[in-house]
């Protein structure tokens, strides 16, 4: 495409197929103990 | 739902519900403005003025490519995974207060400086034991379990933490159980002796440091007020090279009084750590160094200098991380968990030296959330299934929130600080969570194009 760079597609309805069996890590154990973010926490069940 | 927005010269589209985020050029990103309102006659004269009409032309046909590939403007279908309140809650990871009681007394400390608003008291090991127990019976199928040592200061109560341990090492292949272990510490009593067991057990550490020496010490200081810098920077370097520069952060706050917090980020860059964390202050309402609303313009400067910083740095090879930065955008966490938030109060539980249950460390000494006590049988269902039952489907202000499924509703504890109610977010916890978000976006685009 001229006009738009796609930087990611992995699309997150794709993760239904596999998610939610919940071996991942807690997201407010990992650094912030006071800030929520769990977008940057990892899957794995990758 | 589609969130655009311009960050250094970079246009950036985000598509909420699929995930998918682009980079647009100005004729296509203007174009957005009037796509789902208008016809494509109506938007090439709107913008005729502007743009050549074949380039429009172009333009539009690629988004109308994105939009049939579902990769823009696409549905929601999650509301019906919504986690069920009926269903059996799991626990998979325990905060273990092993010390209410700190050698520093920090300024911003929610913990009231190590005792949380009760006695100073150190945890037993019996009731380490017990909270182990209580973890592997409350766990349900879920194999990997996390146990975060934490205070006031844990090391003042170490052989406790050794005692924990061994025992959950004991426990676990009888029961198919991965435990993993971290330790939050302020460094104080870090010795060769103690580092070295910490690098053999601890999957994660978190070294609390804030920065520069003058902010750090300014806020993080011992009984007789002197600061701790000078000590704990040299044995924080040790455990940091130890660990091979990985599994373990240098954590800070920044409060009101160093809103240039990207000064502090990049000192301890300087200083050679490689993995960075440094927060905004959360339970900090009417000490006068919490972040209001009229900090956030500066605030935001501050995020997108030190996005600038960091790309450049990444590119000279003098890389670091930073916690709120890293978004993995191909492998990250499934929409279930992002769905579900923190864990707070179901999955993620608090105990304290007496063995007291409450939702997390930032509720606990606050009567009307103690949850029961990991000698006795059961959990209070009712404040697990309020937890449970919190989630971005439920938060009236989520609803059209671009960056819900990032931060996936916040923190229960700071809209519980500012609102007395779980389900209402603290709005400028949101606002600078959805500039890091931005910012985290932005630097994936330019490492990525």
């Amino acid at each position: 495409m001229k006009h738009i760079k796609i930087i990611n597609k992995t699309t997150l309805k794709d993760s239904l197929k596999k998610g939610g069996c919940g071996e991942c890590q807690t997201s407010c154990q990992s650094a912030c103990k006071t800030s929520c973010t769990v977008a940057n926490q990892s899957c794995e069940n990758k | 739902m589609i969130h655009k927005f311009t960050l250094l010269e970079s246009n950036i589209v985000v598509d909420v519900n699929s995930g998918a985020v682009h980079v647009f050029d100005d004729i296509s990103f203007d174009i957005l403005d009037y796509y789902k309102e208008y016809s494509s006659d109506e938007i090439i004269n709107k913008l005729s003025n502007k743009y050549d009409k074949k380039e429009i032309e172009e333009a539009l046909s690629e988004i109308d490519e994105l939009k049939s590939k579902d990769l823009l403007y696409s549905s929601d279908p999650y509301g019906k995974y919504v986690p069920l309140v009926d269903s059996k809650a799991v626990v998979k990871a325990l905060c273990i207060h092993i010390s209410h009681d700190c050698n520093l007394r920090c300024k911003y400390c929610f913990a009231s400086t190590g005792d949380f608003g009760g006695q100073r008291a150190m945890m037993s090991k019996e009731v380490g034991i017990k909270a182990i127990d209580f973890l592997i019976a409350n766990s349900g199928s879920r194999k990997n379990l996390e146990i975060d040592f934490f205070g006031g200061e844990p090391m003042m109560n170490f052989q406790v933490v050794k005692d924990i341990v061994a025992y959950a090492r004991e426990k676990e292949k009888r029961h198919n159980k991965n435990f993993r272990f971290t330790l939050t510490t302020n460094g104080l009593l870090l010795n060769d002796d103690n580092i070295t067991y910490i690098n053999e057990n601890m999957q994660n550490v978190v070294l609390s440091i804030d920065g520069r020496e003058d902010v750090n010490d300014k806020m993080r200081f011992r009984v007789d007020g002197k600061g701790c810098y000078k000590d704990i920077m040299p044995k924080f370097k040790q455990i940091a090279n130890a660990r091979n520069q990985d599994n373990y952060y240098v954590r800070g706050t920044f409060t009101r009084e160093n809103t240039d917090f990207s000064n502090d980020v990049i000192h301890l860059a300087d200083e050679g750590f490689k993995q960075i964390s440094v927060e905004p202050v959360v339970a900090a309402k009417d000490t006068g160094l919490d972040l209001r609303e009229e900090d956030l313009p500066a605030l935001f400067l501050e995020y997108e200098k030190l996005a600038k910083e960091y790309v450049e740095r990444r590119k000279d090879g003098k890389w670091f991380n930073f916690f709120h930065f890293m978004i993995d955008l191909t492998q990250g966490p499934c929409i279930i968990k992002r769905i579900s938030g923190c864990g707070a109060g179901h999955e993620y539980l608090a105990i304290t030296p007496e063995g007291d249950i409450y939702p997390c460390h930032q509720f606990v000494g606050n009567d009307k959330f103690k949850m029961g006590n990991v000698a006795q049988e059961g959990i209070d269902i009712s404040t697990q299934n309020l937890f449970k039952n919190s989630n971005v489907y439920t938060k009236k202000e989520c609803g059209d929130c671009w960056a819900k499924f990032y931060c996936s509703g916040g923190c229960a504890a700071n809209s519980y600080q500012f609102h007395s109610d779980i389900n209402i977010p603290y709005k400028v916890g949101c606002e600078m969570e959805k500039k890091r978000v931005e910012c985290a976006l932005w630097i994936k685009a330019h490492e990525m194009v």
